[in-house]
């Protein structure tokens, strides 16, 4: 199977007054074509700064030191130009963020900005070809009164038609990886729901890789196909969803799911912040296809 | 477009502050037609009506050379509209696009813009306009000059601000996903964001370039006789207070309302505008 993202030995140092802060400390990971992957852990456990790798915006960074290797669609990144990783952003891949409200620019209609992220495939494109493409695209994703939503801006949608229109714009240019951080954090539960359902059929039929950043295992396990699961920079377990949640290898698994609020009450689990048994070596499960 | 007019309706001081501000644009553009005394804004002289208090011949009375004092007023107006349009529309170009920059690349970028807008904020605006006007030679195009130099730091430091803080909002990320350029990002994304507090900042500011142009001229340092301005009219009547008061009480009232005009105005559009400050 072909590989679209294959991450090999990244790692990742932030260079400050203080010397070399080190984030990632060799990550290797890869998603095949049509696969949704899952990467979960804590806040600061390098699943964004992983995201912003892959992106190309990281490299950006002066102070950021990257090593290792990693490849998508068989090119590697890390060789390419500034402009040639821009190049890729919004047409090759896309991303889904936190909070769909404030990922839209609040003085331009969403009209004006879906025409936008479509002209980066089709520069030049007609306003009225866009127009009707962005209308399709809305109805896609279920959106009842697409020319209205386009003349709309975004502080007058809710979140869930927010976050539709995110997908919609997403998946418009027909990317081949899709980065989900945390999509719909920001929104509430039924809402987030629909929302995930609706993205798996849309990356299904699309056949879209994505890379989904969590940590919500709730929403992991509905939707990925695959996990990896990373501590303080390292990839500490991977294998198939559900062997991960069957049978969690690694101490820092069984904590994380321990973690999870029951809804039967009995309080909040007690999970310790660091443990030993949380920096022992990877856990790798076999894989079941 | 209703909807802001009807909210500047619903505030009396802000409907207040465009009437005036109506007012003194209509009479300064339409001055050649509806001053009493056309001719009066330049050399012309008058000694039969020389420094007579106001009356219904010269609402406002006449200075020191029988120029009707009401028409000089109108022209000065002209002038001092003019200028603030040009400085306005040089300093605030130049500043945001400074501050811009400065704040949405950061790095070394910020660095050197902004230090660099710091020297010019360090020194006293006025004292940097008076030194200037004091090396160049005092006519309207320097006095422009002058004060664009000493304006553009505030836009520069106000955009600056706002985009320091619309880099870290979701649709600059967003943008940046999707491939958009720096210059892109920041002319076509972060700009407009900026654009409320801006058009906020210029219509107050309307009234203080006035007052500092007012200021150069009332030390002679600005627009130079016989063009008429409300500075140099208030300075020459000055000498001849309290019993000659039109001389320069008028001018002053002059002054007066076209800031109070253009403040109220200005605070009038912030809140329509939704800037806070």
């Amino acid at each position: 199977m072909s590989r679209i993202l294959d991450i090999v030995d990244l790692k990742l140092g932030f260079k400050g007054y203080a010397g070399l802060t080190e984030v990632l400390h060799g990550m290797s990971l890869h998603i095949n074509a049509g696969e949704r992957v899952a990467l979960v852990g804590e806040s600061g456990s390098g699943k964004s700064v992983t995201a912003r790798i892959i992106l190309g915006l990281l490299q950006e960074t002066r102070t950021a030191r990257i090593a290792g290797k990693v490849s998508f669609d068989g090119h590697d990144i890390s060789t390419m130009s500034g402009s040639q990783r821009a190049a890729l952003r919004g047409t090759e891949m896309s991303m889904i963020f936190q909070d769909p409200t404030s990922a839209l620019n609040p003085v331009f209609t969403i009209g004006r900005q879906f025409t936008e992220v479509l002209r980066r495939r089709v520069p030049g494109m007609s306003n009225e070809t866009a127009t009707a493409k962005a209308a399709q695209l809305l109805a896609d994703v279920s959106i009842p009164d697409p020319s209205r939503v386009l003349q709309s801006y975004a502080f007058q949608l809710s979140g869930g038609m927010n976050q539709r229109v995110m997908i919609a714009m997403a998946l418009s240019n027909r990317p081949k990886l899709l980065l989900a951080d945390e999509p719909g954090t920001a929104l509430d539960v039924t809402v987030q729901a629909q929302t995930l359902t609706l993205m798996r059929d849309l990356v299904t039929d699309h056949g879209t890789s994505v890379l989904l950043i969590s940590h919500n295992l709730g929403v992991v396990r509905e939707f990925a196909d695959r996990i990896y699961v990373v501590y303080r920079g390292r990839i500490v377990e991977s294998g198939p969803t559900k062997s991960i949640f069957g049978k969690p290898g690694h101490a820092y698994t069984r904590a994380l799911l321990s973690a999870v609020p029951r809804i039967t009450g009995a309080g909040l689990p007690e999970v310790p912040e660091i443990s030993d048994d949380f920096l022992a070596p990877m856990v790798t499960h076999e894989a079941v296809s | 477009m209703i909807r802001s007019l009807r909210i500047l309706a619903a505030n009396p001081m802000s409907l207040f502050g465009l009437i005036l501000v109506v007012i003194i644009v209509l009479a300064a553009v339409l001055a050649p037609w509806i001053t009493p005394y056309p001719t009066h804004n330049g050399a012309v002289v008058d000694f039969a009506f020389a420094n007579d208090a106001p009356s219904a011949r010269n609402w406002m009375g006449t200075d020191l050379v029988g120029r009707d004092i009401l028409s000089r007023i109108i022209y000065a107006y002209q002038i001092s509209l003019v200028l603030g349009i040009v400085v306005l529309s040089i300093s605030v170009p130049l500043g945001a696009v400074v501050g811009l920059f400065a704040g949405y690349a950061g790095g070394w970028v910020e660095s050197v813009l902004m230090r660099l807008t710091d020297v010019f904020l360090s020194v006293p605006p006025l004292v940097l306009a008076i030194a200037m006007m004091g090396v160049l030679e005092p006519t309207l195009i320097n006095a422009m000059l002058a004060v664009t130099v000493m304006w553009w730091p505030w836009y520069a430091r106000l955009v600056y601000n706002i985009a320091r803080s619309e880099r870290e909002e979701g649709y600059v990320l967003a943008a940046e996903v999707i491939g958009a350029s720096t210059t892109h990002i920041a002319f076509r994304e972060i700009l407009p964001n900026c654009l409320p507090a801006i058009i906020t900042k210029m219509t107050l500011d309307m009234g203080f370039v006035i007052i500092i142009a007012s200021s150069l001229s009332f030390l002679g340092l600005g627009v130079q006789p016989p063009t008429p301005d409300l500075g140099s009219m208030v300075a020459e009547g000055a000498r001849y207070l309290p019993d000659s008061w039109w001389l320069s009480v008028f001018p002053g009232l002059a002054i007066l309302l076209a800031v109070f005009g253009f403040n109220l105005l200005g605070d009038g559009l912030r809140e329509i505008l939704g800037v806070d400050e």
